[in-house]
């Protein structure tokens, strides 16, 4: 797995003889590695958790709504400060394997919880530990990595990081095939797989001394870097796309609504856009990086857009919903490991951790209220007008970010 | 730390991560093994098809061991007896003299649903459309109609509603009537167009008439539905799964009132009288309810004193009074056919 995801010596553009073929730093293969184990463990549990709170645990698909909330939400205001944490005391590291940590704990915790109030209390746990790692980890591959190829670094990350959620649910079906109902089981086992991503990042990823480090910045020097000039904009330009993103939850609603194949493989949906994302994470990364991030980020939307429309028209087909599924991993695959990308080229490097941090937290909180919005828009007139009217907005939005993010690119070649 | 000591740090860790799950789910699965040969064994006995021509009870077996999630019969006159097996497996059963619904599940890393209609003799006669997570199922009384409700989940928190059901009626001769969500709702007067309005839970009350849940903003009621006018109208609020009694006079159903989420009291709604009497299951019960005579109802109970897959069908007085027993153990989703 890891030597098809370096470069193959052919796919280079041929830039001169003798140049060494270049690779992907191993710290970042590492983290990646410790991803992929950590998604494993976590995609095990949060496949099997509708199931087992519906069927064992007696609680209503209701109730089970709320408790995807807090799954949702928690996480986003410890992001900044796992961010913050990793900056001011220059050992990222160490606020990761905290973080990977928590999430690890958790997952032992459920043998012992039961009820509803100790399972939310476990999740919240294992959401907190996905906050506080994100940032963190993040300005670690930023700092492993030659700037002139963060896009791809990135993507590597990310693939690897979803190979591991795409291989969870299987595990955790076939362990429900050995042994029925027998969730315990699940719980070790994802155990056992967060363990090793732990001893993996603990034994073997660099204690790199980020260059906050040495500087030891305090909140307000912080602050002034992350709410500064260079990134305001492009912080505007992520939170405004952010309020126009629909979660992927409703789009594979709206799918199924009209569509009985998509309706009959609901829960496989997921994987369709995972595939996708998949194989175009590192592609778009090294695309980024050559034409620039910014125009990659905003065309990602364009994908997006595109996807709506497609999604909004009144019938469907197995054609037009793969078709679906696919520009949603296409949006994926090129903001998700993009936006980092280009954040932590714009923040000095003793906020790097802060400025992802900033990063994703305005885009997971504007597309947390951007659910909410395009909820109640579905309740009273359904999806597919709902649709179009995103749509609408997001066709205003792309050219103002793009005229928000304009000289971008060239700023970070700079940095 | 030499490179050397942290790979074999990280190879003990390994070893001892892999010897102790597969060591834990080995545990696991040799208890399973031992708990389904010590599980007492369900008498099984009686002839399916002889049962069939006097008054008796369908409903899927939950006993462990061989038999379980497939369909048995057993006399009305001696429910808690031997019960006969037939062949079909079911997540979800219902039967009249004529014929019955099966709704089930092919189990995998995908789980895929299908409805199928039986006829008399148990045998298929025909699949009908279902999409998502076997919920309800109801024949009219002379088995003419079919009802099915699934869930096709909502997978965040900002989902319409939370969930989404589907509710499909089909006339066992062949017409789809289709998803009865599209019909027109009325509550109190006015329409409603909302598109996170939910129907389910049908039970059908001869002719074209049907009551059900529908549910929107958080509010259910009792609907009054015309299959063949496309509508549904409110008649009570706070109601879930209804179930026409044999008489046609009341409807029981499942009462949120102001309990937690996912907690339902049984009821009684008199349609005559309109009042209304909460029954002495005082357990949170989520099941459509079956009518055994006009004076009982009976509905599924998972057992809550053990982590085992099963759940017994319990019997309580209509009206109040006396105390909920078990009616058949190890059974779940009954249906009563009295010819």
């Amino acid at each position: 797995m890891y030597v098809s995801l370096r470069d193959r010596p052919g796919s280079d553009e041929p830039a001169g003889a003798g140049r060494a073929v270049k690779r992907v730093s191993s710290t970042v293969m590492l983290l990646g590695v410790v991803s992929l184990l950590t998604d494993v463990s976590s995609e095990m549990v949060a496949s099997v958790l509708p199931l087992y709170l519906t069927a064992a645990v007696g609680l209503s698909p209701v109730a089970y709504g709320f408790l995807d909330g807090m799954y949702q939400g928690v996480s986003a205001f410890l992001r900044i400060a796992g961010g913050y944490a990793g900056d001011r005391g220059g050992q990222p590291k160490w606020v990761a394997v905290l973080g990977y940590g928590a999430s690890a704990l958790s997952r032992i915790a459920m043998l012992v919880a039961t009820g509803f109030a100790a399972i939310t209390a476990v999740v919240t746990v294992d959401r907190l530990g996905k906050g506080l790692r994100t940032a963190p980890r993040d300005a670690l591959i930023a700092e492993a990595s030659d700037p002139k190829m963060l896009g791809r670094a990135f993507g590597v990350h990310r693939t690897l990081d979803t190979i591991g959620a795409a291989i969870g649910p299987l595990v955790a079906f076939a362990l429900l095939a050995a042994v029925p109902g027998s969730y315990d089981s699940i719980w070790v086992v994802s155990f056992a797989f967060a363990i090793v991503g732990v001893a993996v990042l603990v034994l073997f990823v660099p204690n790199l001394r980020t260059a906050a480090g040495t500087a030891r910045i305090g909140l307000r020097r912080t602050f002034r870097a992350v709410a500064g000039r260079r990134l305001r904009r492009p912080l505007l330009a992520a939170g405004a796309l952010g309020l126009l993103t629909v979660g992927d939850g409703f789009l594979y609603l709206s799918l199924q609504e009209r569509d009985d194949f998509a309706a009959v493989y609901f829960p496989l949906l997921y994987v369709g856009t995972n595939l996708a994302y998949l194989a175009l994470a590192v592609p778009l990364g090294r695309l980024a990086d050559r034409v620039g991030r910014a125009k990659v980020l905003v065309a990602g939307h364009g994908a997006l857009l595109a996807c709506y429309l497609l999604a909004a028209l009144p019938t469907g087909g197995i054609g037009l919903t793969l078709i679906v599924l696919m520009l949603l991993g296409v949006f994926y695959a090129a903001t998700d490991g993009v936006l980092p990308a280009l954040i932590s080229r714009l923040v000095p490097a003793e906020a790097r951790g802060s400025g992802i941090a900033a990063a994703q937290t305005v885009v997971a909180l504007a597309r947390f209220a951007s659910s909410l919005s395009f909820g109640l828009l579905w309740s009273l007139r359904g999806p597919g007008w709902s649709l179009v009217l995103f749509a609408g907005l997001l066709a205003l939005a792309i050219p103002a970010a793009v005229w928000l993010l304009r000289g971008i690119d060239r700023v970070e070649e700079n940095a | 730390m030499t490179v050397r000591i942290r790979i074999a740090l990280l190879a003990a860790i390994l070893v001892v991560a892999l010897a102790a799950s597969v060591g834990f789910v080995w545990d696991v699965r040799q208890e399973q093994a031992a708990d389904l040969a010590a599980a007492p064994a369900v008498s099984a006995g009686g002839d399916v098809a002889a049962l069939r021509s006097q008054p008796h009870l369908v409903f899927r077996s939950t006993a462990l061991g061989q038999g379980y999630g497939q369909v048995a019969v057993v006399p009305l006159s001696a429910p808690s007896g031997a019960r006969a097996f037939t062949t079909i497996s079911c997540e979800r059963v219902y039967a009249t003299p004529a014929d019955a619904i099966c709704l089930s599940a092919d189990r995998g890393i995908v789980t895929t649903y299908k409805a199928q209609l039986l006829d008399a003799s148990w045998a298929p006669a025909r699949e009908l459309p279902l999409t998502g997570l076997p919920s309800r199922a109801r024949l009219s009384k002379d088995g003419s109609l079919v009802a099915t409700t699934t869930f096709v989940f909502g997978d965040s928190y900002a989902n319409p509603g939370q969930f989404s059901t589907r509710t499909v009626v089909t006339r066992t001769d062949g017409e789809v009537v289709g998803d009865i969500e599209k019909f027109t709702l009325v509550v109190d007067g006015k329409e409603i167009t909302a598109a996170d309005k939910n129907l389910w839970g049908v039970t059908f009350a001869g002719g074209d008439r049907f009551y059900a849940t529908a549910s929107s903003g958080g509010k259910t009621w009792l609907v009054d539905g015309n299959l063949s006018a496309r509508t549904v109208t409110s008649v009570r609020g706070d109601v879930e799964c209804p179930s026409l009694s044999p008489d046609g006079t009341r409807v029981a159903f499942k009462k949120h009132g102001d309990l937690p989420p996912g907690k339902w009291r049984l009821a009684v709604y008199d349609l005559r009288s309109g009042s209304e009497t909460v029954l002495s299951e005082t357990r949170s019960v989520d099941d459509q309810v079956e009518w055994l005579d006009d004076k009982t109802v009976i509905y599924g109970l998972p057992r809550q004193d053990e982590s085992s897959a099963s759940s017994d069908v319990w019997a309580v007085p209509a009206d109040g009074t006396g105390e909920p027993r078990v009616l058949v153990g190890d059974a779940w989703s009954p249906a009563v056919i009295r010819g």
